[in-house]
């Protein structure tokens, strides 16, 4: 099954679509680099453009985030047009914008899926990654819409050196509100690429969070921690690097990427504004079409757990300057370490992005 | 013999492989992988029970315990309902 999927699908299973790089908070992990919006960002006609296509593609559901998708002033009709199109949406938020107002809106279609981040399970681990004021803000959005009867919407959590003491806290803070938890990899990507030496997990903390997980198959991971599986039994989950062959990512101004963590040129497609639009980009870009060729494992060949692991994260790979046919940074084995030891000199120059320009903090007065 | 149909809240896709359902309710994924098992999910709903529903998409008298059991699977999954 593996094996047929990575040779690609007709339309995206995964599908990261960023509206805006706008963002009110500065999380110092963030993997856009967002903080002011692009103006070059797709318009209004735009962006239900593409739902039509992706409507017309049968994809079943988009992950809409940014920055901080709310921001739009677009947001909640582009949802409805999702709605009525039937492309299902899961959007992910600081929660600044879910008013209990907007939590209703939320609860009353079984198409649309919320996921509030989250990045601590107190207001201080939280707040000194993603901004003060930025847990109470979370809270306030999860007390919105378990009133409005929301079911299982995510609390979505990148676990990082510092927060990783807190999972069952984590756990029993989401059972609070009737929400499920995510727990996603933190990767090298954007902003994150500043923080990943001082957050990422140490291999011990790896060790432990694989178990936890094990125990725990309740607990949604994206697949982000498919690189753990060479650690023994298989995480569940397709276990496999997904760029371009089930995932993508849409961005602001509408350029397609193979993943959401690899904004960079390198791993650019195209753009739903090019002839032929979203779909042609997917389906027979230079790019995609080279990522869905079979890869070799390189440095990996004579690992064991290559089958369960196949390599890991081609982005942590690319934003740590590692070779992508070689092991991930956090192999398990530690095969990485070293490797990083060779590469600290080649990782890749990204600029700041949509970053708020001096590292500015936006103070959090705008909650309507 | 039971019969089903496609459950009104799954979007079905046909891929190279087979077909991809995916629940907007549970928002659970399911493969099928096999052309012939996409038809019958297709078509199941138009025949009176389970078994109208193999024969008409041919399936040998071998292979018929496989794909009952395939559409159990796909009944507790939720991409088929039972109907009376
Ligand atoms: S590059 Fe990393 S984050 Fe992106 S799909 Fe591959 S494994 Fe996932
Ligand atoms: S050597 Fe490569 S395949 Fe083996 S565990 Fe490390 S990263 Fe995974």
């Amino acid at each position: 099954m593996t094996d047929r999927l990575a040779r690609g699908l007709d339309a995206p299973i995964c599908l990261t679509w960023e509206l805006t790089y706008g963002c009110n908070l500065a999380c110092v992990h963030c993997l856009s680099s967002s903080g002011r919006r692009d103006p070059d960002e797709l318009t209004t006609k735009e962006l239900f453009a593409v739902v039509d296509e992706l409507a017309e593609m049968q994809v079943f559901y988009v992950n809409i985030g940014g920055g901080e998708p709310t921001l739009r002033p677009d947001f909640w009709d582009l949802l409805d047009y999702c709605v009525a199109g039937k492309v299902g949406v899961k959007f992910s938020t600081n929660g600044s914008r879910i008013t209990p107002a907007a939590a209703q809106r939320i609860a009353s279609t079984d198409y649309v899926d919320v996921q509030i981040s989250l990045d601590g399970a107190d207001a201080a681990t939280n707040d000194a990654i993603r901004g003060d004021g930025s847990y109470a803000m979370a809270v306030a959005a999860m007390e919105h819409l378990a009133a409005a009867g929301m079911r299982e919407f995510k609390v979505s959590v990148v676990v990082t050196r510092e927060n990783v003491g807190q999972l069952d806290d984590f756990l029993a803070l989401a059972g609070r509100y009737g929400a499920q938890l995510r727990l996603t990899r933190l990767r090298p990507s954007g902003r994150g690429a500043d923080v990943w030496d001082r957050l990422h997990l140490t291999g011990e903390q790896q060790r432990r969070l694989y178990t936890w997980l094990v125990e725990r198959p309740q607990v949604l991971t994206g697949d982000s921690f498919f690189h753990l599986s060479a650690l023994g039994e298989p995480l569940p989950g397709l276990n496999l690097c997904g760029a371009g062959r089930i995932v993508c990512l849409i961005d602001p101004v509408g350029d397609v990427y193979a993943c959401p963590f690899v904004l960079h040129e390198q791993f650019k497609a195209g753009s739903v504004r090019d002839d032929g639009g979203f779909a042609a980009v997917w389906r027979t870009s230079e790019l995609f079409t080279s990522l869905r060729e079979p890869n070799s494992p390189g440095a990996c060949a004579s690992c064991g757990s290559y089958d369960a692991c196949r390599g890991g994260c081609m982005a942590a790979k690319f934003f740590t300057g590692l070779p992508l046919d070689g092991p991930d940074p956090e192999c398990v084995h530690g095969h990485g370490e070293a490797a990083l030891l060779q590469a600290s000199s080649s990782r890749p120059l990204v600029d700041a992005g949509h970053s708020h320009r001096g590292g500015v903090f936006v103070p959090l007065t705008r909650r309507t | 013999m039971t019969a089903y149909s496609l459950h009104p809240q799954v979007g079905l896709r046909d891929e190279r492989f087979g077909a991809l359902a995916y629940h907007y309710g549970n928002r659970r994924l399911t493969f099928l992988n096999d052309a012939r098992l996409v038809r019958i999910v297709r078509s199941v709903a138009e025949y009176d029970d389970v078994d109208a529903a193999l024969a008409a998409a041919g399936v040998p008298a071998a292979d018929r315990l496989a794909y009952l059991a395939a559409i159990a699977r796909l009944h507790q999954a939720e991409v088929l309902v039972a109907r009376d």
